[in-house]
């Protein structure tokens, strides 16, 4: 995952930007709501996870509303208990990276999606992922295969999602 | 039987196991030894030094969990038994390391492939590092004893249809294929080795030398992270410990104090150099941390016309070292062919893509097969591995740049795995890369595969095994260690485990461990007891 000072190395960003990204982090920093309902989701996190989840898991979810949106929000919060379950060094970058996405400048200019992350379309952040995979940063490739591994991980680690890819589960011990 | 759990029977019948999660005070052990880790190399160590009558404490930092604890499923497997959850990573997140993290370390967790430390590797040592006494014949009395402590010998069922495929590949292309040794006794052939064995049939150290060992008066201390030694005079005082909360991420509020005659240092080769580094120790020839070794791993996934099946039966029982035995071994790097074991999460997560692709080919989990190649690096001039460096908080990180040298491997293990499986019917070839989308021909692969970039993240590079850091030499000015695993500056501290291996080996570690293990630790113990050391068996 990158840290900020990369993303700031990389020079992908402004001086104008920069300021105002800073202003955000620091302010964000000592606001930053200390109890989150999961282990390893916050405020700042929980609606970006939400938004790639669906980008990530597409054909995967369920197809009916009411299923799709429970199955969206299970992986949110698995995706919240495998951060947690990370080295705390890990858990400083991803910090840093969701504070940075959660920057209405930086989200635009860094990821390209430009609603909020609430209203963000799954077309939208696909597209958004699609270039940090392809990126010809290193650092932006590595923030994806992040997002990508935790999504992933927190989806098919979970039983419901077994059938649909011919997984019998393991074996019961009697 | 399943419903038996050894060592929580063990525990009630008196062990000492102290989980120091739970401390409620700063406390104060001493020992003639303490060791630190308790993967293969501690686990060893703690039997034969125990039974030659030394109190040993044996620290681990990370949790307590036996076979009762151990469900098959992932979700819970990766983040109590690995390394930070299995996405433990290198410094540029290019590699992905799957290491072990509770009591019986890596062993816990392995996929329990046997294999003697290569001869090819040996005689490199010998001419490179003038470990003249690391001979075949030398340590060949080690292996046997290991083979029977642990009940190491060929896989007596057939093979899954996973590894089933690699025999067909070697036999329809030529490429020599051979049979499995395993550490298993009884083994149900369930296929769920990497979440900890159900059934206590994997003789990882958790069932064997750590039983015999706390039997024999040893104690365990788990949760607890060996912070540094206290050095005084070329010599370790005391080893400074810092308990760890529950979930084992954070340190607790709470120390202890190890003192002992004598320290071992088993923490595997990340941690033992990170521990050496935070501690200070001496290292006037700047080689402390510096060449650690992967092997690092590609992977190519296939479609086959039928049932793989990949997630049951005994994940690794055929291998092939066709690109490893007709090469130079200082040549470009060889590899050595493998397969995984095919589950959930380990296959989604390493397999490229998103979105509907990634659906597509998850579609196809239960007919995929998957194909590895474990590159051995070290042996070049051109291939110094990485470093062991210390973040902020003071834990290890392992800076490991890809190299060109390796790369150039990289490309050719993909082809080399493809054609491979296409020999044995592969419908379709998916090397892991971000640019890769499938091949349903060789022809289309080897032109496929000349196009992919050769760069971080884009190709898919993991790794399970970590050796060196505190490398052994007979020349001072290239090992911090000598052959008996003594760290050269500290009098009374020995290394015990994958960190003194001077290059990788070019095979699963997990015997060439336990072997210098118990070679090593039986020295120790006649050293500390003037007396002979006690049989491993």
């Amino acid at each position: 995952m990158p840290t900020r000072r990369q993303f700031i190395k990389a020079g992908l960003i402004g001086g104008a930007a920069l300021t105002v990204a800073g202003l955000f982090y620091s302010r964000g920093l000592k606001e930053a709501p200390v109890a989150a309902v999961s282990p390893g989701l916050t405020l700042e996190n929980r609606p970006i996870i939400a938004a790639i989840v669906p980008a990530i898991l597409a054909g995967a979810l369920p197809e009916s509303d009411e299923a799709r949106k429970k199955a969206i929000a299970q992986t949110v919060e698995s995706v919240g208990i495998a951060i947690a379950g990370l080295s705390a060094a890990s858990q400083k970058e991803l910090e840093e990276l969701f504070t940075l996405l959660g920057i209405a400048p930086l989200r635009m200019l860094l990821a390209g999606v430009w609603p909020r992350w609430e209203e963000a379309s799954p077309t939208e952040v696909s597209e958004f992922l699609q270039g940090w995979r392809g990126s010809r940063l290193e650092l932006l490739r590595s923030a994806y295969a992040a997002l990508h591994d935790l999504v992933l991980g927190a989806w098919y680690g979970n039983p419901d999602t077994w059938e649909a890819i011919g997984y019998p589960g393991p074996p019961e011990m009697l | 039987m399943s419903d038996r759990d050894p060592f929580i029977e063990g525990i009630n019948a008196g062990w000492q196991s102290i989980d120091a999660s739970k401390l409620v005070a700063d406390r104060d052990l001493e020992a003639d030894v303490a060791i630190v880790g308790s993967g293969a190399g501690g686990g060893i160590a703690a039997e034969i030094l125990t039974k030659a009558g030394l109190k040993v404490v044996l620290i681990e930092e990370g949790p307590l969990k036996t076979s009762s604890d151990f469900r098959m499923r992932e979700a819970d497997a990766y983040p109590q038994l690995y390394q930070e959850s299995a996405a433990r990573k290198t410094r540029d997140k290019a590699i992905n390391i799957l290491q072990g993290r509770s009591v019986g370390g890596s062993t816990t967790v392995n996929w329990t492939s046997c294999f003697r430390t290569p001869p090819t590797t040996l005689a490199h040592w010998q001419r490179e590092f003038g470990l003249a006494d690391l001979t075949e014949a030398g340590l060949s009395p080690w292996f046997d004893a290991v083979d029977r402590r642990l009940g190491i010998r060929y896989w007596d069922q057939s093979p899954n249809i996973n590894n089933t495929m690699l025999r067909k590949a070697g036999w329809e292309l030529g490429i020599s294929v051979a049979p499995i040794r395993r550490n298993v006794k009884g083994c149900w052939n369930l296929g769920y080795c990497g979440m900890g064995c159900p059934t206590n049939a994997k003789q990882s150290m958790l069932v064997t030398t750590i039983p015999a060992a706390l039997a024999a008066g040893a104690i365990l201390v788990h949760h607890l992270r060996a912070e540094k030694l206290i050095l005084e005079k070329g010599r370790a005082v005391a080893l400074d410990c810092v308990a760890m909360t529950p979930a084992g991420i954070h340190p607790a509020a709470y120390r202890v104090k190890v003192r002992a005659k004598h320290f071992v240092l088993a923490g595997g080769a990340i941690g033992t150099p990170g521990l050496l580094l935070r501690s200070r120790a001496p290292d006037p020839h700047k080689l402390l941390g510096r060449r650690t070794f992967l092997h690092p791993t590609t992977v190519a996934a296939a479609l086959m016309p039928h049932a793989i099946n990949g997630y049951a039966g005994a994940p690794q029982t055929i291998y092939s070292d066709q690109f490893l035995d007709n090469v130079p071994v200082d040549g470009p790097i060889g590899f050595k062919l493998e397969v995984p074991p095919m589950h959930p999460v380990l296959f989604g997560t390493t397999l490229q893509g998103f979105g509907e692709m990634h659906r597509d080919l998850m579609h196809e989990f239960a007919n995929t097969h998957a194909l590895l190649s474990l590159l051995r690096d070290g042996f070049h001039p051109d291939s110094p591995g990485g470093s062991v460096q210390l973040r902020d908080d003071g834990t290890p990180v392992l800076d490991y740049p890809i190299t060109d040298f390796v790369w150039e491997g990289v490309r050719r293990s993909w082809l080399v795995m493809a054609e491979m499986q296409f020999a044995a019917g592969a419908k379709r070839v998916y090397v892991v890369h971000e640019q890769c989308s499938g091949y349903a021909t060789m022809e289309e692969a080897r032109a496929g595969i000349e196009t992919l970039l050769l760069k971080n993240q884009l190709a898919r590079v993991v790794s399970a095994h970590v050796m060196g850091g505190c490398g052994m030499a007979a020349d001072e000015r290239r090992g911090v260690t000598d052959t008996w695993g003594r760290y050269r500056q500290l009098d009374n501290v020995t290394v015990c485990d994958g960190s003194l291996f001077p290059t990788s080996i070019g095979a699963n570690p997990q015997q060439s461990i336990y072997g210098l293990a118990a070679r090593n630790a039986s020295r120790l113990a006649e050293e500390l007891t003037r007396q002979p050391a006690p049989a491993l068996a």
